[in-house]
């Protein structure tokens, strides 16, 4: 039986059995899954196990497992990124966050599945397949990091990575009733993280408890000289997990409770606002008129980038080649047939909007209006604490509902990617259910001031038990 | 509106190949989001300066200090194209 537990649970079990034996147990659970969360199970993770027995449990997350997206580096396993065109790619190096968590005594479990080149809302546009919905399996489970977040709730690792460009971590994470964190742009080193959109994305952590999501954060951030965004600020998570939000000023932008939102999903969100004036803290109503723009814009920006980091899946290095007369031709055959019809149309969209006689027009309009999408977060920042919105405007949507219609499902991402353009720390913690589907309350905070964030989510976890709702085939 | 030439050309810079009988197909989806993006022209951005990343850092150097690198045999095991420690491709020109 499936079974969800959180990282001290597991350290005092480990002290009094093995790292081998809890490595054991979710391999045996990964083994009978039916929602394609994994693209990869490490074959070698319970000899891992086996040898942090030997050498004892001295590290932060010594014999404690994890699951990895598939667009993190990680040496000697396969890193597809959900697409044909990595297909038998094996990583020869690890990124930072691997390097972090093995030295930590993490054992890895495998590689989680994702919608393709992390471009997507609901992990349909993965060329291994969609991940199911644990809570219902005729439901996406979020994107892109939806492996990540699946299999975390479905009980099948206690911890995973993902990556959040627009929303990728935090949409997931909603959807399948978990915890899911998009640190400050530059708190975690990309270094390994295979590029979207740079200047947007970050690592982050999937868990089912805030307390975990600190740990990971722990391990994983921190500067890192080969990553040349990353910031060299310290910043202590755990050290933030208090139970206190007396006086904490709650701004709630007016411009995210908009048209398309469910009404469950709006009333669950102001219970936990209410939630936390009972715990001391005070609400007021503010306004971030650009929001409605911020979503154009960011897809411009990340299309753009994209065109330009996905220009080196070209046949040549890796991946599978199609034939062709020349260098151009074989590139243009391999391109074509080996990325996924959405990548396909985000990297022609970026190329025109970069090309001659439209760059201004699009790409140089689009980070203007993110610098007034900037302004909106620091001036709302200024007068209050955090922000709280719904992650995601409705609960998870039908499998096949939406991937015909691309703007459709661009269309729910409107409350995440304004994060992204501002690059400010932002959680999705539950905050309840609507027929029986899991709502994510977002709480977002001022770039660097990740701490107040994570006590403000931690609070929250402390005086309520909706983070304790699991799916029906889990413990 | 782009359209179904210019999705070619696109396609070409992109080092994309599209088929004709695709281009259309391709031109539709393409304009529904050209459109969506098109209120970006509602806002006045006059005197905004464009934000390439919001990280408050500029030109970061490191000392040039020799590093470890990869090793050139295992960068090469991910490709069935190798002769003498090079990468073999089709011509360029």
């Amino acid at each position: 039986m499936a079974e969800w537990m959180n990282i001290s649970t597991l350290k005092e079990t480990i002290s009094g059995s093995s790292a081998a034996e809890i490595t054991a147990s979710y391999l045996e659970t990964i083994g009978k899954s039916g929602i394609n969360g994994y693209t990869y199970v490490f074959d070698g993770a319970l000899e891992r196990a086996k040898s942090i027995d030997k050498d004892g449990h001295g590290g932060m997350l010594a014999g404690v497992p994890i699951a990895i997206k598939d667009s993190i580096s990680t040496k000697g396993m396969p890193t597809t990124c959900g697409s044909k065109i990595l297909e038998g790619y094996v990583a020869p190096y690890d990124a930072h966050v691997i390097e972090r968590l093995k030295v930590a005594g993490a054992v890895i479990l495998g590689k989680t599945n994702m919608d393709e080149f992390a471009m997507g809302t609901s992990t349909e546009s993965s060329a291994y397949g969609t991940t199911l919905n644990p809570w219902d399996p005729k439901r996406v489970p979020g994107g892109s990091s939806g492996g990540s977040a699946a299999v975390v709730a479905a009980g099948e690792t206690p911890l995973s990575l993902g990556s959040d460009t627009g929303g990728s971590v935090r949409c997931p994470a909603a959807f399948c009733g978990v915890v899911g964190f998009k640190p400050s742009y530059g708190a975690v080193s990309r270094y390994g993280l295979v590029s979207y959109a740079n200047s947007l994305e970050q690592i982050g952590p999937i868990a089912t408890s805030v307390e975990d999501i600190a740990v990971l954060m722990d391990v994983i951030g921190g500067y890192d000289s080969r990553d040349s965004t990353s910031i060299d600020k310290e910043i202590r998570y755990q050290d933030a997990l208090v139970d206190d939000v007396a006086g904490l000023n709650i701004g709630v932008p007016t411009e995210y409770f908009g048209e398309g939102i469910d009404a469950g999903v709006e009333k669950s969100v102001w219970d936990a606002i209410h939630m936390y004036e009972d715990m001391g803290a005070t609400w007021t109503q503010v306004s971030m008129p650009h929001t409605k723009y911020a979503l154009a814009a960011y897809y411009v920006i990340a299309m753009s980038e994209a065109s330009s980091n996905l220009a080196r899946f070209d046949g040549t290095r890796y991946g599978p080649r199609v034939d062709g007369e020349n260098w151009h031709v074989m590139a243009s055959r391999t391109r074509a047939s080996c990325f996924g019809k959405e990548v396909q149309r985000r990297i022609l969209l970026g190329t025109y909007a970069l090309s001659a006689g439209y760059h201004d027009k699009y790409y140089l309009k689009a980070l203007k209006v993110r610098t007034l999408v900037k302004q909106d977060f620091d001036r709302a920042l200024s007068q209050v604490d955090v922000l709280m919105a719904p992650t995601m405007p409705t609960p998870a949507f039908k499998i096949g509902e939406k991937i015909d219609d691309p703007l459709s499902l661009y269309l729910s991402d409107v409350n995440t990617v304004p994060i992204n353009l501002a690059g400010v720390p932002s959680i999705s913690v539950p905050c309840g259910q609507v027929d029986g589907l899991p709502v994510g309350l977002q709480i977002i905070g001022k770039h660097f001031d990740d701490s107040t964030l994570i006590r403000s989510a931690f609070a929250f976890e402390t005086n309520t038990d909706h983070h304790t709702m699991r799916p029906a085939e889990v413990v | 509106m782009i359209t179904k030439d210019e999705v070619e050309h696109v396609g070409w810079l992109a080092r994309i190949e599209i088929d004709s009988a695709d281009a259309e197909g391709y031109a539709t989806k393409l304009n529904s989001v050209l459109e969506y993006f098109g209120q970006l022209d509602e806002v006045d951005t006059d005197g905004v300066a464009p934000t390439y990343h919001v990280a408050d850092i500029m030109n970061v150097f490191r000392d040039d200090v020799v590093t470890d690198s990869l090793e050139q045999k295992d960068v090469l095991t991910n490709t069935d194209s190798e002769q003498d420690g090079y990468i073999k491709a089709p011509r360029i020109m």
